[in-house]
């Protein structure tokens, strides 16, 4: 379980986020979502340690991230796996290699038993017989998922995943929600994605964060979501005419 | 921004860099690695670049001492003593500068602004020390081979190219060469390789691990990496020659 306390960054004048409080529960599926801009991203590398917050307190387990030392801090990292929003692969190494990566830097395991898990990874996020390319070689879309597979060979305790399905067709798309939602209640995962995508949200949101200039604008289930009178996020959620269609069908007002 | 912070940041990164390893087989294969792409790879300019410099010295030398005074041998000590002195340690640690500090911080600094640092730091993994540690090992390691080799070289395309211009006579130019010479010498300029590959290695990783921004400023990075190398390598060569020659 993580817990957000009062969470605040600026960049300079800025302030990307401000004062968001939030409980991430283990073994659901939490998502974060905004329009572009709202500091989705930078609120997830605050809760990771990647910015420094100046205002507020992250807890693993009650214990707050930022007040941890040096080694308490590598020892949490090393249970996190997460998804970059720009997949942030190796550039100098293969597929393989990539998603060893982490396994070769702290697992204990002889090499065959790193390249098996690594294959079991790749094959969930059906990447298979790709192993010897680079990113380079990829397409997006398969980035994306060869970093998803980086992200959970370690089996992280917490998982997040920013923007997970971008440049996915939508079946795909689906297979990694799934993926995502799988993982999560078969390991009990504390997992947070970050998502623009409705459909992911329809499919797979549980506890649902709705992030608005940097605030915590609303909060709750995605049945709360479709029947939310909040202004802001009915104007994120239904801009879309299939979202307004699914609206439509379920309450029977425009 | 001003010096004072930088050198701090500095300071601080170079700790970071030589904390404990996580693994050091790991770090030991990128350190080969980094051998082959920093210094191996280098091994052709820096052939070329000697050749041609210790013909040019010798000719120099000659056509600017052409006086009956100046005994034969004097042009094959003084093409000695340029190259070994200040040609290879010196000119060719700028020249690498060029060459390794650009390809290093244009390495890391495309690393930073494609967050494969931030994958590195959330995995737990000391990022600095294993993208930096092994390129410095790497370069102090490699760098006296390849100044030695310069050396050679110099001093063989001088005899080369005086001998086949006619401007010295073979034995006279060796004679030169062999002529009072101090191993001290070597040891002093392979003291500043050393320390002049330090300087290249952690001022161009240091400005490419704190890039900011996109590719633009990648770029930026990488020449600044040069430039600041330069700056660091000219007055170290002033500090060392200093304290170890005077
Ligand atoms: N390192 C940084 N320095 C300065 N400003 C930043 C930095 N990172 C993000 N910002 C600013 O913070 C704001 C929020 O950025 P963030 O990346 O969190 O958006 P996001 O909600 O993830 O958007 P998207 O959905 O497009 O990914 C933006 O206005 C951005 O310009
Ligand atoms: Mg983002």
């Amino acid at each position: 379980m993580i817990v957000v306390e009062g969470l605040g960054k600026r960049f300079g004048d800025v302030q990307v986020i401000d004062g968001i409080d939030a409980v991430f529960q283990k073994g659901r599926v939490n998502q974060i979502i905004g329009r572009s801009g709202s500091g989705k991203s930078v609120m997830a590398k605050c809760m990771v340690g990647l910015h420094r917050p100046e205002k507020g307190r992250v807890l693993y387990e009650g214990r707050s991230f930022h007040d941890m030392d040096a080694e308490e801090k590598r020892g949490i990292r090393q249970r996190i796996g997460m998804l970059f929003q720009g997949s942030a692969l190796f550039d100098s190494l293969t597929v393989i290699e990539n998603v060893m990566f982490p396994l070769r830097m702290f697992g204990l395991m002889a090499k065959s038993e790193m390249e098996d898990r690594a294959h079991t990874c790749l094959k969930r996020v059906s990447i298979i017989d790709k192993d010897q390319l680079f990113p380079a070689e990829l397409s997006g879309g398969m980035q994306k998922r060869v970093g998803i597979a980086r992200a959970i060979a370690m089996n992280p305790e917490y998982l997040f995943c920013d923007e997970p399905n971008s440049g996915l067709d939508p079946q795909t798309s689906i297979v990694i929600d799934d993926l995502i939602k799988e993982i999560t209640e078969e390991f009990g995962t504390t997992t947070i994605v970050i998502t623009h995508d409705m459909n992911s949200v329809m499919e797979t949101g549980e506890h649902i964060l709705f992030i608005h200039k940097g605030r915590k604008w609303w909060e709750g289930t995605r049945e709360q979501l479709l029947r939310s009178d909040n202004k802001e996020l009915n104007e994120f959620v239904f801009a879309g005419s299939l979202m307004r269609e699914v609206k439509r069908s379920l309450t029977g007002e425009e | 921004m001003n010096i004072l912070y930088h050198i701090g940041r500095y300071v601080l990164l170079l700790r970071e860099t030589f904390a404990r390893p996580e693994r050091l087989s790991l770090y030991w294969s990128r350190t080969v690695e980094e051998m082959d792409l920093l210094g191996v790879k280098s091994l052709g300019i820096v052939a070329l670049l000697s050749a041609f410099m210790g013909a040019v010295i010798t000719i120099q030398t000659k056509t600017n001492i052409d006086s009956p005074l100046i005994q034969a041998w004097v042009v094959g000590f003084a093409t000695r003593q340029s190259t070994i002195l200040e040609f290879s340690p010196t000119v060719i640690s700028l020249i690498l500068a060029g060459k390794v500090g650009s390809n290093i911080a244009a390495e890391i600094g495309s690393m930073r602004v494609k967050e494969q640092i931030d994958a590195l730091d959330i995995m737990g993994v000391n990022s600095a020390g294993y993208l930096i540690l092994p390129k410095i090992v790497a370069t102090m390691l490699i760098n006296p081979f390849l100044i030695m080799i310069s050396m050679f070289l110099g001093i063989f395309g001088g005899w080369l190219a005086g001998v086949q211009t006619g401007v010295v006579v073979s034995d006279d130019f060796i004679m030169g060469i062999q002529l009072g010479f101090k191993p001290y010498h070597v040891v002093y300029a392979l003291i500043k390789t050393v320390v002049f590959a330090f300087i290249i290695t952690t001022v161009s990783a240091y400005q490419g691990y704190y890039t900011r921004g996109g590719t633009r400023e990648v770029g930026i990075s990488s020449t600044r990496a040069v430039v600041y190398s330069d700056v660091m390598i000219l007055l170290a060569n002033l500090v060392l020659t200093q304290a170890l020659l005077l």
